[in-house]
């Protein structure tokens, strides 16, 4: 199985991604450039966090238009996994992959901090190694994390199944204080129709080892390596 | 010839920086000001060229598929 991380100008979690597949995978990696459009290379593509094209005009719209992105949207069509992180997930909602919007977050701070995240289906292909309701505890890093729709799309999305993570207090609650800014529902992630692509905020890659405060986003990239394995 | 875009926030979505902006001219003093809602402005020149009907169709097609994005916003064109 082979990961790609795609790098626009201004993404700076690249590299984290890559030293989590690299070091704690153990599978091959490159670094897609943006300007690159053949991903028959790879299995699974992971959009990183960061400030791509340094968030102008909105955040993640300016990387949605990108040549790369017109191929991942034709990968994920053929059924490849693709992972958004932070300005990854920003990425794929304005590109259309996944639907609704990210805004400022409602207290309008850069809020970059420990949250608490509930798993909120193991049925995907990034969370089948997790367990229902486990509270993950991972970093998050944004301005721009609060997450809107509709309330048709809000239907769909809880009807399917397909809201992954929210925002909870330790115990796994949703008390208001636990929404951190103000996502709908306490949104922190969401994956497509095909379940083949997951955005979320909080930043997994950057919490796969116990010195970094927390491991707990290992098991995102455990079920993504395991699902990978049982489809060759 | 000129295209004005304008891009807001729909009715619904919540405005923080508007929020924010409100507070702050609540706090120097103005009375009077119900709500504040901040958008994007874009001025963009186009060939003088181009006549008015496809000027204005190259304007709201820039602005519906790239300046503004339909989740969240509306956009008013206005070419002269």
């Amino acid at each position: 199985m082979k990961f790609g991380v795609i790098v626009f100008p201004g993404s700076n979690c690249d590299h984290d991604a890559y030293h989590v597949i690299s070091k704690h995978v153990g599978q091959p990696v490159d670094f897609v450039w943006h300007r690159e459009t053949n991903l028959s290379d790879y299995d699974a593509v992971i959009i990183p966090g960061g400030f791509s094209y340094g968030d102008y005009l909105r955040v993640g719209a300016l990387a949605s238009f990108s040549p790369v992105m017109a191929s991942v949207k034709e990968f994920a069509a053929r059924g490849g996994f693709v992972l958004g992180i932070c300005n990854g997930f920003q990425i794929l909602c304005e590109s259309g992959l996944l639907p609704g919007a990210l805004i400022r977050n409602r207290e309008l701070h850069f809020i970059c901090q420990h949250v608490n995240v509930r798993v909120e289906t193991t049925e995907t292909p990034f969370t089948h190694e997790l367990r229902g309701g486990q509270v993950l505890s991972l970093p998050v890093a944004h301005a721009e994390g609060n997450y809107v729709c509709d309330d048709e799309t809000y239907a769909e999305l809880s009807g399917e199944g397909r809201i992954v993570f929210r925002y909870c207090d330790p115990a796994g609650g949703l008390g208001e204080g636990s929404n951190l800014n103000g996502s709908r529902d306490h949104i922190a992630g969401i994956c497509s129709r095909g379940r083949n692509v997951l955005g979320m905020m909080p930043h997994p890659e950057r919490a796969c080892e116990e010195m970094l405060g927390s491991a707990d986003g290992s098991g995102v990239f455990r079920s993504l390596a395991a699902t990978l394995a049982a489809v060759r | 010839m000129k295209a004005k875009i304008y891009v807001t926030l729909k009715s619904g979505v919540l405005d923080p920086q508007g929020k924010a902006i409100q507070h702050s001219v609540a706090l120097l003093g103005y009375d009077g000001v119900a709500d504040v809602r901040q958008g994007k402005y874009f001025e963009i020149a186009l060939d003088a060229a181009l006549d008015e009907t496809r000027a204005r169709a190259t304007a709201e097609r820039m602005a519906r598929d790239v300046l503004s994005n339909p989740v969240i916003e509306d956009f008013r064109v206005e070419v002269e």
